[in-house]
């Protein structure tokens, strides 16, 4: 209950001091998906911000392999309840991405492949708290859990960290995304147990 | 004159739409109009919700969310639910 956490310097903070409220720990990596896996090869894939009056920037999968890259160690929380912490990852900062478009937006949606989408105010994807991820625990993104290319958004439940990611649209308005427009949180802070609509 | 009733008046109509098993129904595709019966449909459950997908093209028809306090039921990939006749 209260061992203190490797690598975690100068602190208190526990195991449990790490997991939101209704949440268990897993050490397994559960795959959810609403649908068929898709196929997507990396000399096909490209990655598109587009602001907020449709200017575009893109990217091939070579051209987003010679940006900066970081490898943060999050801790990921999804809204089925489980948690996985020590998470490491290796993609670039969607700071990197977004230092290329101009845009005053208050909101963005991220987009896969296969139509899924989700929305996040855009104040939550700078300052270093969102990636574009194409590794995971040193090898390449597998399929399963959203290969070649991933959102990763850990401060928010993790339907927010899109798979199969293909790009991210800016806007002035907020636009609820896939689960966001079926009953599921707005937002989805998991320290605050935002699973539903609220009072649902 | 703009006459109108509450919802209410819909309650004899739309008990022989939202009866127990709609699975006979058949529905129409909004992504490429096959029509199908519901037991057709693709139900992909290792999701926080369900997600039904027309057999045909993989467009989702429905998302099912049950929370504590409510039971959403999205219907945006789909144009219509046709239900044979009670009794068939
Ligand atoms: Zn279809």
């Amino acid at each position: 209950m209260s061992a203190l956490t490797p690598g975690f310097r100068g602190g208190r903070r526990t195991v449990s001091d790490r997991v939101p409220p209704g949440q268990y720990l897993t050490e397994g990596f559960p795959v959810l998906s609403a649908g068929p896996t898709p196929v997507v090869d990396t000399g096909e894939w490209s990655f598109t911000v587009v602001n907020e009056v449709g200017e575009r920037v893109s990217w091939d999968w070579a051209a987003f392999s010679r940006l900066p890259h970081e490898s943060p160690t999050v801790d990921i929380h999804c809204v089925t309840r489980w948690s996985k912490l020590d998470t490491t990852w290796r993609g670039v900062s969607v700071d990197t991405l977004l230092a290329e478009v101009a845009t005053a937006a208050d909101f963005a949606v991220v987009h896969s492949v296969d139509g899924y989408t989700a929305n996040v105010p855009l104040q939550d994807l700078t300052d270093g708290q969102a990636w574009v991820v194409t590794g995971y625990e040193g090898a390449p993104l597998a399929a399963e859990h959203g290969g070649p290319a991933r959102f990763l958004v850990p401060h928010l439940y993790f339907w927010k960290s899109a798979k199969w990611v293909s790009g991210i649209t800016l806007h002035d308005e907020d636009q609820p995304g896939f689960w966001e427009r079926a009953g599921y949180h707005d937002y989805g802070d998991p320290w605050l147990e935002q699973r539903y609509q609220s009072g649902w | 004159m703009d006459h109108f009733v509450d919802g209410n008046a819909l309650a004899g109509s739309l008990r022989q739409v939202f009866r127990p098993d709609i699975t006979t129904a058949e529905a129409r595709c909004a992504g490429c109009g096959a029509v199908r019966p519901v037991a057709d449909f693709r139900v992909y459950t290792a999701a926080p919700g369900a997600v039904a997908r027309c057999a045909a093209c993989g467009q989702v028809t429905l998302q099912l969310v049950q929370s504590p306090g409510a039971l959403w039921l999205g219907m945006s990939g789909l144009s219509y639910l046709r239900f044979p006749p009670p009794g068939r």
